[in-house]
């Protein structure tokens, strides 16, 4: 048999007096990686990806999953990853695929923000005692409030307010399909999001009709394949979503592969079963912002002008201009993607070498929008790369409204960030649609877990918000006075319009 | 009947008129002078809904549509039946591009020519199955990504040895059929597309639907069947499984 000159990541491996043959191990696999060979679980590590599945559910704590040391001889410029992806290369003719953000350490300037704190002279706020208003509310703004008096002199709101989108905190959570994700994932997001008063978003796979119970905490999407969209799905929501790029792969359209597309999705999809889902990255009705116009008053005439409609961008290095004809097309919210950003499925290739960070995007459309004098008319969204509530507040004081999680929100399902979601195979069940790997996905267990998650970052976020001395995160907002840059060229911080530390 | 008079009212106004008058419990609409608005009968709901349109609609009509009839007189512009999921589009004259992207369902028919990028991603299913007839010619990238459905081409107005359609014919094709009367140059098709003659089933469904559309703009429906049909379908269910290495 041909033997792949492209070395396995991974060692896995088995210590056979620990092992009771209990076979979990093979049971739990999604990737074939254990078989019974008679006596003893046999091991392919060629195939294994770390995801450690097998390793949780080992009763013994016999399975030990290694880095492969067998490395191809050290070089600093070829590295193990280049060699390996060309010998993939050479053996089938392919682009490799990747799931997941850029693993490639390219600086996180996240890590090279500080936040403010209250000392002495201005009094910090103990969120534990005192209010804290996270509430934010996504959508445009008017430029300025009339108020006029009723008939018994009491004051009365005159400016007719566009729909907004009301959250309990500013978190939401970033698009991924029905047929990216499994439908226990989504529910697990759709659950959460309507427990803590936040979102979930459909992304392009249409919504299956177990998820219109939650659907007050629903945004759904609308993209180049068109994948589920009808009269219907786009009323279902609370605000629905033109996608025109991903972080993870800006320019380049989606391509849920067949292997994941049973019938449930193909239903959900309306294409054939088992037929690779492709939504390429042109939009062939969007040329221009004039016709990215045409198709957001499509979408408020399909929906009576009730809900906010936001446009979903990939950070590319003209972000800013962009940002600025998709505020003066009406959207209402214009959603970020950093390269950062996380994918089911993307040429590695585009992954790793497009696009730029949410941190200078985020400035950039902040400072521009500023400048046009029409930040107020649509709220802005950043994803791509938020890991933590110092990312989020971080995010916020550079202009964000709210920030959007997928990665993270994944984590607390089991993921432990592999990068193989394109696969179908994904032993937690999330990136799969395997209905005997789905099924481990309970929504209950895990979305206990992922509120636990969002009410923690809440928690964390007040913390903040009280050490900076303010009682809401609008107060946060934009507000670039209170980071200070470390380790970054005065370039960077112009960019980032922020002091360095110390200044 | 309730007659709306559109000439020199933004499209905004003219479509909370149309939604008024199907408040007030109006099902037939004629709209006279309409001159480039867009977005009539966008979202529209309601299979009794009627909406003749005098003069020129403008882009993205019926778009979303779910159950209405829509009649227009003369020709129409682009993004007619924009992901629309059930109702019926009727152009007597010629339409623009990008017709019936994403279609779910439903009838769109013009009498006359269509432009580029018609019929793309459409989808399909047994029982919602769109149909997009044109009677003239089309331009390029007719049925792209299509992935269910039904694209009838009849170049009613050719001339001999003309091509009745242009270039990248069904490309990324996945789903769906299309018909085109007359030959077809493989040349003009995409890698993903066979040419195939109609069997006996597909001949029946053909004039299942090329009836339909004659009634409807009173053409003689033997007379278009006299000449042979081509039947372009998708080779593989998946056009690009081997692009990447695993």
């Amino acid at each position: 048999m041909f033997k792949s000159q492209a070395l396995p990541e991974f060692l896995a491996s088995i210590d056979t007096n620990k092992c009771i043959r209990c076979k979990r191990c093979i049971q739990n696999c999604g990737w074939s990686v254990y078989s019974w060979g008679g006596d003893r679980v046999q091991i392919d590590t060629q195939k294994c990806v770390r995801c450690l599945r097998c390793y949780h559910y080992c009763p013994v704590e016999a399975i030990e999953i290694k880095e492969n040391d067998t490395r191809y001889r050290a070089n600093a410029n070829w590295s193990f990853y280049n060699i390996r992806n060309l010998k993939r290369q050479a053996e089938t003719g392919g682009i490799p695929l990747t799931g997941m953000g850029c693993d490639l350490p390219y600086p996180i300037l996240f890590d090279n923000l500080l936040l403010d704190a209250c000392q002495v002279t201005n009094p910090s706020i103990d969120p534990l005692r005192e209010p804290m208003e996270l509430r934010t509310f996504l959508g445009k703004k008017p430029a300025k409030l009339t108020i006029k008096k009723d008939a018994n002199g009491k004051p009365k709101l005159k400016t007719k307010l566009t729909p907004q989108i009301e959250l309990a905190a500013p978190f939401i959570f970033s698009p991924m399909s029905f047929g990216s994700i499994s439908l226990n994932a989504q529910k697990i997001l759709a659950m959460t999001a309507k427990e803590r008063g936040i979102l979930m978003n459909t992304g392009e796979g249409g919504l299956h009709e177990d998820l219109y119970p939650y659907r007050t905490n629903v945004m759904v999407q609308v993209a180049s394949g068109r994948f589920g969209v009808n009269p219907q799905y786009l009323n279902a929501g609370v605000a629905v979503e033109i996608k025109i790029g991903q972080g993870a792969k800006p320019g380049i359209g989606g391509h849920l592969p067949g292997e994941k597309i049973p019938l449930e999705v193909a239903k959900t999809r309306m294409i054939p079963t088992g037929t690779d889902a492709l939504s390429p990255a042109p939009q062939h009705d969007i040329y221009s912002i004039e016709d990215l116009r045409q198709l957001i008053y499509a979408l408020k005439e399909a929906t009576e002008y009730k809900k906010p409609i936001s446009v979903k961008i990939a950070t590319v290095h003209n972000v800013a201009a962009i940002a600025s004809g998709i505020v003066r097309a009406g959207a209402d919210i214009v959603y970020l993607d950093g390269f950062r950003g996380g994918t089911g499925a993307a040429p590695a290739i585009i992954r790793d070498h497009m696009g730029i960070p949410i941190e200078h995007a985020l400035a950039a459309v902040d400072d521009r929008l500023r400048e046009e004098g029409i930040r107020n008319e649509a709220s802005i969204v950043a994803a791509g790369g938020i890991r933590s509530a110092g990312d989020a507040a971080k995010a916020i004081a550079l202009g964000a409204d709210a920030v959007a999680i997928g990665t993270a929100a994944l984590i607390t399902m089991g993921c432990t960030v592999c990068g193989k979601c394109y696969t179908g195979n994904c032993s937690w069940g999330i990136t799969t649609q395997r209905p005997e790997l789905t099924a481990r996905l309970d929504p209950e267990v895990y979305g206990e877990r992922l509120s636990n998650l969002i009410r923690a970052w809440e928690h964390e976020l007040m913390e903040i918000l009280g050490a900076l001395g303010v009682n809401a995160v609008e107060s946060l907002r934009g507000s670039r006075e209170r980071l200070r840059g470390i380790g970054l060229d005065s370039q960077m911080l112009d960019i980032l319009g922020v002091k360095p530390a110390g200044r | 009947m309730k007659k709306i008079d559109a000439k020199g009212v933004h499209f905004k106004e003219l479509n909370e008129n149309i939604r008024q008058a199907l408040a007030d419990g109006k099902t037939k609409i004629t709209l006279n002078n309409v001159n480039g608005q867009y977005y009539i009968g966008t979202g529209l709901k309601g299979k009794d809904i009627t909406i003749n349109i005098e003069g020129v609609p403008g882009n993205d009509m019926a778009a979303f549509m779910d159950g209405p009839t829509i009649h227009v007189s003369g020709n129409a512009q682009d993004n007619i039946s924009n992901t629309m999921n059930s109702g019926k589009v009727l152009v007597e004259g010629h339409a623009g591009d990008v017709l019936g992207y994403g279609m779910r369902g439903g009838r769109l028919f013009v009498r006359g020519d269509v432009g580029y990028r018609v019929g793309i991603h459409m989808k399909g299913q047994k029982r919602n199955m769109p149909v997009i007839i044109s009677g003239g010619m089309a331009g390029d990238f007719f049925g792209e990504y299509m992935a269910g459905g039904v694209l009838i081409l009849l170049g009613l107005n050719a001339k001999k040895g003309e091509s009745i359609v242009g270039d990248y014919l069904g490309t990324g094709m996945h789903g769906g059929e299309i018909y085109i009367r007359g030959e077809v140059d493989i040349e003009r098709c995409g890698a993903e597309v066979g040419i195939d003659d109609p069997d006996e089933h597909d001949l029946k469904t053909l004039e299942k639907y090329i009836s339909e559309f004659c009634k409807d703009f009173s053409l003689d429906v033997k007379d278009i069947m006299k000449k042979p049909f081509k039947k372009l379908i998708p080779v593989s269910s998946r056009p690009y499984g081997n692009l990447y290495a695993y």
